[in-house]
């Protein structure tokens, strides 16, 4: 698994890359109430806000790792988004997307280096 | 943090897992490793400890008791003189303009007032009782003692275990009672809708109080966080987002706050900051109003959420005040002003969240029925 300093993991699955949240960053978050998915097949550029995440506490935004497609995301959170402080780094996936390069994963954190990051 | 406050209790929430934040200038929890959502959900079901040692306990004496009693009607719209011996109101400090300075609860002890204030006010609130009440009658802001609230069905079992008398007490009672002890005033009263106490005590015992209620396999510690949703799902105020210096009592739905002594007709009319705008609004209405709000989907609306009368329309009705997540109603709920003629329950709003329209309709306060023991 790779890792973002926005604390969303990246496994890759064949020539998709699944996206979900640091088990950190949902306990910083507290209880998930809320999930506002993208719709499959958007286009997203780096950076772009594709998830709303509200907890308890308060309304953030996840960002798109890198560039590429939605190609699925996980209808079963809009129902059930306390799945995110559950099995944050398993079950609780967000999408999945196709991305242009490959290569761009080399540049993130693996597990020990995001270990470090958050202290 | 290092100018913030801390509570004699700091040492138990650090212990007990708080995640501490900066609060009205204090470091306090809030929430502990349980999370707010089943902090706020165990209140419910069972019994809760918070401590509110931030707030500010304030004592009013005067040679004559009526002379601080009188003197206190002179800053608020509540009827102090007619309430009796070991009971306590909740009212609210008004200013000339009919706004609302503070909210506060003020206990008849006899001899004395016993007035509690909210945390980011007290300074100015003591101030102002200085300014208005002195030297007839001496104000003073108690740094000595710390306040528990143990909240939640299960509060008067817990509490009677240590002393009888407590489950004795009706809804606004006070009393002083040894508690593990300590000299605690007990008051049967709270801000979560459930029933309660809340418990001033020395802040020396402080601590040892908090513990051994703790140690009751039915109390939880409860942070801020769940203490804001169970206020919201009660439909209780909070002072600086729900009610300010700028809305009026009746504004806010207020007015059952505002005893028939001092209304229009009364025996001790208005003679309160103010006045002349509450009393007028009381006869003759008010352009705003204070409502319960739910939203239809499970987006939260929260404070600041724009209320709009169709998904088209350009002006704001309306405004929300309070609003998130209620874990007891397992939906989002919020509070918020609106247009008098939106205020009618079931009137069908848009809160714009995020650029989109989404339903939501005005509903009755509060969200959770109280469970006061009237």
């Amino acid at each position: 698994m790779k890792f973002t300093e926005e604390h969303e993991w990246l496994r890759v699955e064949g020539d998709e890359v699944v996206v979900g949240i640091t088990a950190h960053a949902a306990e910083q978050l507290g209880d998930v109430v809320f999930i506002e998915l993208p719709d499959e097949g958007t286009t997203v550029s780096k950076d772009d806000e594709v998830v709303v995440i509200e907890s308890v506490k308060a309304a953030s935004d996840i960002l798109a790792p890198l560039d590429g497609e939605i190609t699925e995301v996980n209808e079963a959170l809009v129902d059930e988004p306390g799945k995110v402080n559950d099995d944050a780094e398993g079950e609780a996936w967000f999408f999945k997307m196709k991305i242009e390069d490959m290569s761009a994963l080399d540049d993130m954190m693996d597990e020990a280096a995001y270990k470090k990051y958050i202290g | 943090m290092s100018d913030l406050k801390r509570t004699p209790l700091y040492d138990l929430h650090v212990g007990l897992g708080a995640k501490m934040v900066p609060f009205a200038g204090y470091e306090m929890p809030v929430q502990y490793s349980l999370g707010v959502m089943k902090e706020h959900l165990h209140c419910r079901a069972a019994a809760g400890l918070f401590d509110v040692s931030h707030m500010g306990q304030v004592i009013l004496r005067s040679e004559d008791p009526k002379v601080a009693k009188a003197a206190l009607e002179r800053l608020i719209p509540q009827d102090v003189l007619g309430l009796g011996e070991d009971r306590q109101r909740y009212g609210f400090f008004t200013n000339d303009e009919g706004g609302i300075e503070d909210d506060l609860m003020f206990a008849n002890r006899g001899d004395h007032l016993f007035v509690v204030v909210n945390a980011a006010c007290k300074d100015a609130d003591v101030a102002r009782m200085r300014a208005a009440l002195e030297p007839e009658v001496t104000v003073k802001l108690l740094e000595n003692r710390a306040l528990l609230a143990l909240q939640g069905p299960k509060a008067e079992a817990v509490l009677a275990e240590h002393h009888p008398s407590l489950a004795e007490m009706r809804f606004m009672d006070v009393a002083t009672v040894p508690i593990a002890g300590a000299e605690c005033w007990v008051s049967r009263s709270g801000y979560t809708g459930e029933d309660g106490y809340e418990i001033s005590v020395p802040l020396a015992a402080a601590k040892d109080l908090a513990q051994a209620l703790l140690a009751h396999q039915d109390v939880e510690a409860i942070g801020l966080g769940a203490r804001d949703s169970l206020r919201l799902e009660a439909g209780l105020c909070l002072y600086g987002h729900d009610i300010d210096d700028t809305t009026s009592p009746v504004e806010g739905g207020l007015t059952w706050g505002i005893q028939k002594t001092r209304r229009l007709g009364g025996d001790r009319e208005g003679g309160f900051p103010g006045a002349t705008r509450i009393l007028s609004e009381m006869a003759d209405g008010v352009s705003r109003k204070r409502v319960g709000l739910i939203p239809e989907g499970r987006a939260p609306m929260r404070e600041g959420t724009e209320l709009f009368a169709s998904p088209d329309a350009e002006t704001p009705v309306g405004t929300v005040t309070s609003g998130g997540f209620g874990p007891t109603i397992g939906a989002p709920v919020a509070m918020g002003y609106v247009g008098a003629s939106f205020a009618e329950i079931g009137t069908a709003l848009f809160g714009e969240v995020r650029g989109k329209r989404l339903p939501v309709s005005v509903a009755k306060l509060p969200f959770v029925a109280a469970g006061f023991k009237r």
